[in-house]
């Protein structure tokens, strides 16, 4: 495993990224195209805040999938990947704004103030940005130590997200249930740690 | 359509009318799925034929009716209704059927009739929703009205829309469609009505009492704890036009339907 093929992971930055758009690449020209269906408003918040919580999943699993796999260079794409994240819950955020408040602050206002799950969405939401912008090298050294406590913000927006979507929960729990199983077994070994070293 | 829309008559609306396809592909109907797309693409496994309605309760002409027998005795008529999800949407669907009034009085409910409680069919194996592990609804679906809601002119019983027999997803055989109250009152694919002197629970009331209630009156002022109710996307939408208008009071049907609930506090009874 020492010798990692340096060639090999050429591509894999490349292949990541084109990755990470498909989804975007999707939804532009499924939005292009009228192709959404019937309530298109519906279909876009839903697409972006799936893709904001798999994708925020996904960088939670570049930590502990470093260990289980024995590939310790897969940190590389940590930052990527959680970049993608911040930039669909970007969309997710302004999709809302744009179809279900119609930029109209009082709207906002009450759907903030009356409905918890959209205050736990928007706390997630919020709680990123110091995470989106200290993502470049020059915040990167210019934090130092605390870079690494900052981005442990990413443990309790991970959460948020979660009790964003269960808190949606209508007729089914599926998807709640399996975006909580997977963010309970990336937790576990950091829990373990914590719970360890104490 | 030949229908001439006339704007006087509640039973007619000459708003723009939903495509076939819009209406048939984006359905909420649990048993086949919880995504809007599953009961158009899951619900050809249902068989309709043969179907037959249960009638229990308060009257005096109980039994098993098939629904051919039924169908016999009722002359059917178009009404072109709003439909307003709770989910903040709607559509404008013109329904195949006949008055609901016309087919409890068939029956002869007796005094102590006070509410109507309608059933959906259970099916595991045709019914691929009902398989769910994670479905939160405890089938059968049920769905209630006071007796005097479902003797109302508007409570309409539906066989059919866009004058064609009623697609599967839509609640094929035979559903319910009650304009002035939130789509999921109007239970589809009835399998039994029970006429009770108390008011029965229905489903939604059962897995989250603080957000569904029995009567489920549309209204903009008492909000749902997922959904602002003061606005809704009239579908089909585009992202250019997303159609987003200001939701009536009783869906529009106040003139005719708010006399029901004289004296009643909306927000409690919501």
């Amino acid at each position: 495993m020492a010798k990692q093929n340096v060639s090999g992971l050429a591509w894999a930055k490349p292949f990541l990224h084109i990755l990470c758009l498909l989804p975007f690449t999707y939804i532009v020209w499924a939005a292009l195209s009228e192709s959404l269906g019937t309530d298109p408003v519906k279909a876009l918040i839903l697409l972006t805040g799936e893709w904001s919580i798999r994708l925020l999943i996904f960088t939670l699993a570049i930590t502990p999938l470093r260990q289980w796999l024995n590939m310790p260079k897969l940190l590389r794409y940590r930052r990527m990947l959680g970049l993608y994240a911040w930039f669909y819950v970007n969309l997710h955020f302004l999709v809302v704004l744009t179809y279900l408040f119609a930029w109209d602050w009082r709207i906002a206002q009450e759907e903030l103030l009356e409905r918890p799950y959209i205050v736990v969405g928007f706390l997630a939401w919020l709680f990123m940005l110091p995470l989106g912008v200290t993502s470049n090298n020059k915040a990167v050294r210019a934090l130092g130590r605390n870079w690494k406590k900052i981005h442990k913000l990413i443990y309790l927006i991970a959460t948020l997200a979660w009790v964003h979507v269960f808190w949606q929960v209508r007729s089914s729990y599926f998807d709640a249930v399996l975006y909580g199983a997977l963010i309970l077994l990336l937790f576990y070994p950091r829990l373990k740690k914590v719970y360890e070293t104490r | 359509q030949s229908v001439v829309a006339k704007a006087d008559n509640p039973f007619y609306t000459d708003e723009k009318v939903a495509s076939f396809n819009d209406a048939s592909t984006y359905n909420n109907f649990y048993e086949f799925g919880t995504d809007k797309s599953d009961p158009a693409r899951y619900a050809d496994a249902l068989t309709t034929d043969p179907w037959s309605v249960s009638v229990e309760g308060e009257v005096t002409k109980p039994g098993k009716y098939p629904l051919e027998d039924i169908m016999k005795l009722m002359s059917l008529e178009e009404r072109i209704y709003r439909l307003r999800c709770v989910e903040a949407w709607s559509m404008v669907i013109p329904w195949v059927g006949f008055p609901l009034a016309d087919l409890l009085k068939m029956f002869e409910p007796n005094s102590n009739a006070r509410y109507v409680e309608f059933t959906t069919l259970v099916r595991r194996d045709e019914m691929r929703g009902q398989r769910s592990a994670f479905s939160t609804i405890d089938w059968p679906y049920k769905e209630g009205l006071r007796i005097d809601e479902a003797m109302h002119p508007l409570a309409f019983m539906s066989v059919g829309m866009y004058g064609k027999v009623l697609p599967n997803q839509n609640g094929a055989p035979i559903r319910l469609v009650v304009p002035w109250k939130y789509g999921f009152k109007s239970i589809k694919s009835i399998v039994n009505i029970r006429f009770t002197s108390r008011k029965p629970q229905t489903s939604w009331e059962g897995i989250a009492p603080n957000e569904y209630g029995f009567y489920a009156n549309v209204n903009p002022e008492v909000d749902h704890p997922r959904w602002t109710q003061r606005y809704e996307r009239r579908l089909p939408g585009s992202l250019l036009r997303p159609n987003r208008i200001e939701t009536q009071m009783f869906n529009g049907y106040g003139d005719q339907v708010a006399s029901l609930y004289k004296g009643m506090n909306l927000r409690r009874n919501y």
